[in-house]
């Protein structure tokens, strides 16, 4: 199914190249063609959603490691998939995968939003996790119940 | 190293790349495309330099948050991502962060 869009995909970075190492030098990633219409997409996707993950596939079938792992780390948090989170399958919109990149300026996917904030992808991702701070934001928005204390006082 | 490639165009723009932004005190380059060359996304994709793992140590990176860091990057490889890079893992430490877990 995505054969075709993967291909065309594939065609696009040379020519890009040139045009681009024309007209813009050393610029960053971020200068490409983010439509109004895929810049309101996500505005509206990372303000009304307090959990939003841009990645590749499906939480249930994700179509990459790195957006698997991030899907694992949330369920592991303890986020209710089904009701807290939000995605977009970026194999699925050519233009919103294109359009999140810049409007992150961030090169690659998954890329999570947390109340509107850009968070990061899988390794950041993954040492908010370890470090424990991903856990405090997820309490902070209400994405997640905090965890009881050790020795509860029954 | 048994399994160690010949370094290919991207490996060594990562490489100069880095090297002369962040001065590192270690700079490793893992190329773990095989792993990933049967993925959706690498189907027509000939290039056997897509997805890397790097770790950094760097005095570069203090004070600043691991999203600075990974952007500094980010955006210093900005033709290789153009070329067809197409993930990045970074671990990117300070010297004194990595003297506290070797100390830990």
């Amino acid at each position: 199914m995505s054969f075709l869009r993967t291909a065309t995909w594939a065609l696009r970075p040379s020519s890009q190249l040139l045009t681009r190492r024309a007209v813009l030098p050393a610029t960053s990633f971020a200068v490409r063609h983010l439509s109004d219409s895929t810049k309101k997409t996500i505005e509206d996707a990372i303000h009304n959603n307090k959990l939003v993950v841009f990645m590749k596939g499906t939480p249930d079938m994700p179509q990459c490691g790195f957006s698997r792992a991030v899907m694992q780390i949330l369920t592991v948090q303890g986020v209710d998939m089904k009701k807290s989170l939000k995605t977009f399958n970026i194999l699925a919109d050519e233009e919103l995968r294109s359009g999140i990149k810049e409007y992150s300026s961030w090169p690659t996917i998954p890329q999570v939003y947390i109340n509107g904030e850009f968070i990061g992808g899988c390794d950041i991702m993954l040492n908010l996790h370890q470090s424990g701070e991903l856990e405090s934001m997820l309490v902070k928005e209400g994405l997640v119940e905090p965890e009881p204390e050790e020795n509860p006082r029954a | 190293m048994a399994s160690q490639q010949e370094e290919g165009p991207v490996t060594t723009g990562i490489r100069s790349t880095l090297t002369e932004l962040l001065n590192p005190v270690s700079l490793e380059i893992v190329n773990d495309s095989s792993k990933h060359a049967h993925h959706s996304a690498m189907r027509g994709v000939t290039s056997k330099e897509t997805h890397f793992r790097v770790s950094v140590v760097s005095e570069a990176f203090e004070g600043k948050t691991t999203m600075q860091r990974h952007r500094m990057i980010y955006t210093a490889l900005t033709s290789e991502f153009d070329a067809g890079l197409h993930a990045l893992s970074l671990n990117t430490k300070t010297p004194a962060e990595v003297a506290k877990i070797s100390k830990a």
